[in-house]
């Protein structure tokens, strides 16, 4: 039989998170501060409005973009809360997750070998997705220095005549970095002068600790220029209903669409009701995760100095990104280490680039008594690794 | 701190111990990104002014051997010239059994919450105290039979937690 499978595909990465999730699913007792969504339920209001819909009958398809009634919301919501203004009837679309957008937004712009500028670390799936799109991801590792940050010369080393996409993962994960506005800004100067396409990740951008969180579609001539990708899931805990958005200039939305018209149809529909309900009536909940997020991040950063781990503060989304370079053993070593010495799972900086070797990402979408469990046998591991050398 | 700061502080503070009176103060300086003797002196100033009437543990009394009833009593009375509802109000709230006593509005006036150790105390209570009372016109008791949530906090059986244990 000939081989079955593209060699685009063989040749593809596994997630550098699956091998350590095998390791942990072998240890169920195991205390994880390794997860990668809210520990909150979706608010009840929200749930609620599933449930009727279903009730309601309503598990039909929706129009390939979406309910139109979501799509106005999300229009509205971006206005008024990131001062960036879509038309829902051409500027939004509704994808499964945000995952769903970051795909079909490389496929619908990327000719062969384009290439498509990554900082790292970053979520998993940019240069996977930029691979499969035919394009040619090129990394920036980003620097603790900056916070993790991208600098307008990071970006400015990496642009080349081929680079056609920035892909911009603010607030972001694995690091908890956030871009301010005044960061944003050097950045769009950059991506007008070289004619970059900006695919902007935002999918935490509720979840942010220090002032407003700034969109770079919202800066002077970036609008038609950036896909903005947003969601349900970290925002309003809704990970599993599998919702999330991308609004951008109409000609690339209109084709995204239509890749998402073949190869999706529309998003789930029992999802697209109860999200009209959580952007109409959800700012509260919001707010209240967002202040328990912020309990925590303060917490876990205190615990940190206190026994003496390394970590610059992070703004933004539920992680921290603290370096264990003083034990001389690699990402991997460490968190395997932990895991079997005192069963606590967090995931090696590694899965998120290869620059996120010397560090781990801790989640903190868990309670302070979690937090406070885990910190503990944190400390008497890096205790037991201190005392041996 | 500008009055607007303590004003915030405050409610920070108040939302923080609402569920959970015996928060570590230095612990809730820390995540609320205060100072612990401000923490201090804005509790003690909010207890002088009566803003915290008390730090009260929740228990969930069926769980254990003692035996208590509860019991919601809606109570519909004359007020009184010149008083209102609060000399009614007074004269109930004094019994040691009535635990909590609310005027509202609707079809009745105050709703009295009470416990007793069985059915029989309570009627009791009803009929030869609180129906006995002058300006009491009627009472409807309502027994409670199984409490499954009390001020905010779930007493039925919880959910565990069933993320998977690493996702990216």
């Amino acid at each position: 039989m000939r081989e079955p499978i593209a060699k685009k595909v063989t040749d593809m990465k596994p997630s550098g998170i699956r091998k350590f999730f095998d390791i942990v699913s072998e240890m169920p007792d195991a205390i994880s501060l390794g997860v990668g969504e809210p520990d909150f339920d979706t608010p009840w209001h929200v749930r609620d409005e599933g449930i009727y819909s279903l009730e309601r009958g309503r598990t039909f398809y929706t129009s390939n973009s979406g309910l139109m009634e979501l799509r106005s919301e999300i229009c509205r919501f971006t206005r008024s809360h990131y001062g960036v203004s879509y038309e829902p009837a051409s500027e939004v679309l509704i994808t499964v997750g945000g995952s769903e957008a970051i795909d079909i937004g490389l496929r619908a712009m990327l000719e062969q070998g384009e290439e498509v500028i990554i900082p790292e670390p970053s979520y998993v799936s940019y240069v996977p997705c930029t691979i499969m799109a035919g394009g040619t991801p090129v990394v920036v590792n980003l620097k603790e220095e900056n916070e993790f940050r991208l600098t307008a010369e990071e970006l400015e080393a990496a642009i080349t005549p081929e680079t056609k996409v920035l892909i911009l993962p603010f607030p972001n994960n694995p690091t908890g970095a956030i871009m301010e506005r005044s960061d944003l800004e050097a950045i769009a100067k950059l991506c007008i002068e070289h004619d970059i396409f900006v695919l902007s990740d935002e999918i935490y951008a509720a979840l942010t600790y220090k002032g407003e969180h700034a969109t770079i579609a919202s800066l002077p001539g970036m609008k038609d220029r950036t896909i903005l990708i947003n969601g349900f899931s970290k925002a309003y805990a809704m990970t599993g209903w599998r919702l999330g958005y991308a609004c951008g200039p109409a000609n690339i939305i209109e084709q995204m669409t239509k890749i998402h018209q073949y190869c999706i149809m529309c998003a789930p529909t029992t999802s697209q009701y109860a999200a009209v309900e959580a952007l109409r009536h959800g700012d509260r909940d919001v707010e209240e995760m967002r202040q328990a997020y912020n309990e925590r991040r303060r917490f876990l950063l205190h615990e940190f100095k206190r026994i003496g781990l390394t970590c610059f503060e992070p703004f933004g989304a539920f992680y921290v990104f603290p370096s264990i370079k003083e034990f001389g053993m690699t990402s991997d070593e460490f968190c395997t280490g932990l895991l079997m010495a005192k069963k606590v799972a967090v995931v090696p900086g590694t899965a998120f680039g290869d620059c996120g070797e010397g560090f781990v990402r801790i989640s903190y979408a868990y309670s302070i008594e979690n937090l406070k469990e885990a910190i503990g046998r944190i400390e008497e591991y890096i205790t037991e690794l201190r005392n041996r050398k | 701190m500008s009055e607007k700061d303590i004003k915030e502080m405050r409610i920070s503070i108040l939302k923080a111990i609402e569920h959970d009176g015996r928060v570590d103060l230095n612990e809730l300086a820390v995540r609320l990104g205060l100072d612990a003797t401000d923490i201090a002196n804005a509790m003690a100033d909010m207890e002088k002014e009566g803003i915290i009437c008390g730090y009260q543990t929740l228990i969930d009394w069926d769980k254990t051997d003692d035996e208590r009833v509860t019991a919601l009593i809606e109570v519909r009375v004359t007020p009184q010239r010149g008083q209102g509802f609060d000399s009614i109000a007074e004269r109930i709230y004094k019994y040691p059994e009535v635990g909590s006593v609310y005027l509202i509005s609707g079809g009745f006036d105050l709703m009295v919450i009470m416990e007793g150790r069985s059915l029989k105390e309570v009627s009791q209570f009803v009929t030869n105290k609180l129906s006995a009372l002058e300006s009491v016109l009627s009472c409807a008791t309502h027994f409670i039979m199984r409490k499954y949530k009390l001020n905010g906090t779930v007493l039925a059986k919880r959910h565990e937690d069933e993320r998977m244990l690493i996702t990216p």
